[in-house]
């Protein structure tokens, strides 16, 4: 592992938390998945003896894509602004893990 | 038909790794700092309520919930609510209006670090052991249903499925994958919705909607054989007065036991106590959001029921092997590979009813939560050894990267004695016996001297360690009794006995050693003990000039009264 240090100061102005907002990480994860089911619904053999005739995989992903719509659109309209300071996440002693590759805050 | 329990293909295994790449390529940005963005929503204290109240959800929404709760459901039925609409919600809106505060307020970090200011050393070794022991005994219940699913999945045998599942766990830790929590929680809340609520649907339409699953119930114990000792249909259905549950005979008692047993004591020890979930609540950004987190996440935990102890009834009804198994039978399989059990309801309604990419999100959603589940076990026990234990009383003073590594150690030494305490766990049919019964032992006295210590300021220290251990030993007492028959008390209700009695326990012995015993100064209480703390500490002076529905009262009263209708319409 390396040592190297990406700088991991705090923007001067506050900006809009983006793609990492957590409202469009539900949303990407619940597109990709209702994609992926809508397709195999579409596509796939329809297994009708375990749903009782009911095409089980469509319908999910078409919920999925309702869901993920209504995230990405939600995040869209009302942003989330992120302060321009805020108290960053040290390393938890506690939590076991690769450190963070970044200067101590201060 | 297939060796393995459930026949997953290429699709299914796609969906699971898209999930794990979500979750770890979020820790991985976590911890390069690519972005602002994570920074801010793993940082403390500044989530809005929404964010923490789901993670506050889903940080509980696994072995206990999803296999618990359906196992319940299958074996008993609808007296399972309970859990639900007596335990955890009038619990989580208790820990909400009024315990947050002090949590917040004195910025502890964990149950051991409250007991320390609080009581000083006696009652912190004391919660410290039981503590750590109470996590490795849990992490053994997930990490037991985590091997369930790799056996099901790939047909291994069960002990290489618990070193395989252990295997996992720990890659997942030291990959990172507690790094990003706080995404992970809520994804993984909306992959388990996302796949049991389709289960249950198919499901319920499979047996012909809910009368037909009411007839089907109906018919299998007016039919099952009197030494199978099934509850009537009549107990299954309705919710009260819950014999089924509490195994009391006469209905006064079981309510009783029910509401003071599961309700009060063990419930509300659960979920004030419990910092895994606590801590959730911490992340927000103010005590007023802090206060409305689990409040908030009291609503979407009203409905939990519907997916996680419906199913279980359906597969009781529907899968051959279940149905076998519930009228005395004990048929071959399930996926502990020693013969089904009730644990097994879930997977194997998921097995008889999801076609396959509905079965892969459904496996995600299982394998996120009990792996998340079992890290977090973990972890925590990671914290308190490390530091509340090693630290403080066996080698202080040393450097940052010593506690480190002792830390490394001890997360590795804990998943291997999670490989054993999970074989314990498998010997239980159902594992929500298994888990009450730990909290009757660990909970219930830890609720027993907050609740004292927080209101009654005169509670000496000595008093602290007295009742915790006094608690404890009268819990196992009454689990020992009842196992050897002198109670005779079948589903959860030795569990419930055990609870009530260390509570009570508890409660005066504390009372005696305090009044003979010499208490803190009241200068050290401020923010500990509730008549020592001034107003202004407890609340937060911009909740007044919110509207009605983003404050904590009128929240925490719509929740209540919608679970009171629940309770009702049961």
């Amino acid at each position: 592992m390396s040592t190297d240090t990406t700088s991991g100061s705090a923007q001067s102005q506050p900006r809009k938390a983006g793609a990492f907002d957590i409202r469009n990480i539900i949303g990407a994860l619940m597109g990709v998945y209702g994609v992926i089911l809508a397709l195999a619904g579409l596509l796939g053999e329809h297994e009708p003896a375990k749903t009782g005739d009911v095409n089980a995989n469509l319908w999910t992903g078409l919920a999925l894509l309702a869901v993920a719509v209504f995230f990405l659109g939600w995040a869209k309209l009302k942003p989330i602004v992120v302060p321009p300071d805020f108290d960053r996440p040290d390393d938890d002693p506690t939590r076991p893990a690769p450190q963070r590759k970044r200067p101590p805050a201060h | 038909m297939s060796d393995t329990l459930i026949d997953a293909n290429w699709l299914d295994y796609l969906l699971v790794a898209i999930y794990f790449g979500f979750v770890l390529g979020i820790g991985v940005m976590a911890r390069r700092s690519v972005s602002d963005s994570i920074d801010f929503f793993l940082s403390g204290r500044s989530l809005p309520a929404w964010v923490t109240g789901l993670a506050f959800i889903s940080a509980n929404l696994g072995a206990v919930e999803i296999m618990g709760m359906s196992a319940n459901g299958a074996e008993i039925g609808m007296p399972t609510v309970h859990y639900f609409w007596v335990g955890a919600v009038p619990a989580m809106l208790f820990l909400g209006v009024v315990m947050m505060p002090f949590y917040y307020g004195s910025k502890v970090r964990s149950v051991p670090e409250f007991m320390f200011r609080r009581f000083g050393t006696g009652a912190h070794l004391v919660n410290a052991i039981s503590f750590a022991v109470a996590q490795l005994l849990i992490a053994g219940v997930n990490l037991a249903l985590l091997a369930g699913i790799v056996h099901a999945l790939l047909g291994w045998p069960i002990w290489i499925a618990l070193v395989v599942a252990g295997a996992i766990v720990l890659s997942y830790i030291t990959l990172g994958g507690l790094s990003a929590a706080i995404y992970n929680e809520v994804l993984q809340f909306f992959v388990i919705v996302a796949s049991l609520l389709p289960l249950t649907l198919i499901g319920l339409h499979r047996v012909g909607g809910w009368d037909g699953l009411t007839d089907k119930i109906t018919a299998a114990a007016d039919g099952a054989p009197a030494d199978a000792a099934v509850a009537p249909a009549s107990q299954q259905l309705e919710s009260w007065p819950g014999q089924a549950l509490s195994g009391f005979d006469s209905p006064l008692l079981s309510v009783i036991g029910i509401v003071f047993g599961l309700g009060f004591v063990l419930s509300f020890g659960y979920w004030t106590t419990n910092f895994v979930e606590v801590q959730r609540a911490m992340a927000s950004d103010s005590i007023s959001a802090a206060r409305k987190t689990p409040i908030i996440g009291a609503f979407p935990k009203m409905f939990v029921p519907f997916i996680v102890i419906v199913p279980g009834m359906i597969s009781a009804v529907l899968v051959q092997e279940m149905v076998d198994l519930k009228s005395g039978g004990s048929p071959a399989g399930g996926a502990s590979g020693e013969g089904v059990a009730y644990n097994d309801a879930l997977l194997l309604l998921m097995r008889d009813v999801l076609p396959n990419g509905l079965l892969g999100l459904a496996i995600a959603g299982l394998l996120a939560a009990f792996m998340a589940g079992m890290a977090a076990n973990i972890s925590a026990f990671n914290t308190v050894f490390s530091y509340d234990l090693w630290q403080r009383y066996i080698r202080k003073d040393h450097s940052d990267d010593y506690y480190l590594r002792i830390g490394r150690l001890a997360t590795i030494a804990a998943t291997v004695i999670a490989i054993f305490t999970a074989r314990i766990a498998m010997g239980y049919d159902n594992v929500m016996d298994y888990l009450q019964t730990l909290f009757g032992f660990f909970n219930a006295p830890l609720f027993a001297t907050f609740i004292l210590g927080m209101f009654w300021k005169r509670m000496t220290p000595t008093a602290g360690w007295v009742g915790l251990v006094a608690g404890t030993l009268a819990a196992i007492a009454v689990d020992r009794l009842a196992a050897a028959g002198v109670i005779d008390l079948p589903g959860q209700g030795a569990a419930f006995l055990a609870a009530a009695t260390a509570f009570v326990v508890d409660i005066v012995l504390s009372i005696v050693v305090s009044l003979v015993t010499k208490p803190k100064p009241a200068s050290e209480l401020r923010g500990l003990v509730y008549s020592e703390t001034p107003r202004e500490d407890r609340t937060d002076p911009d909740e007044a000039s919110m509207p009605w529905w983003r404050r904590t009262a009128p929240l925490a009263g719509i929740a209540l009264a919608m679970v009171i209708v629940l309770n009702v319409a049961f």
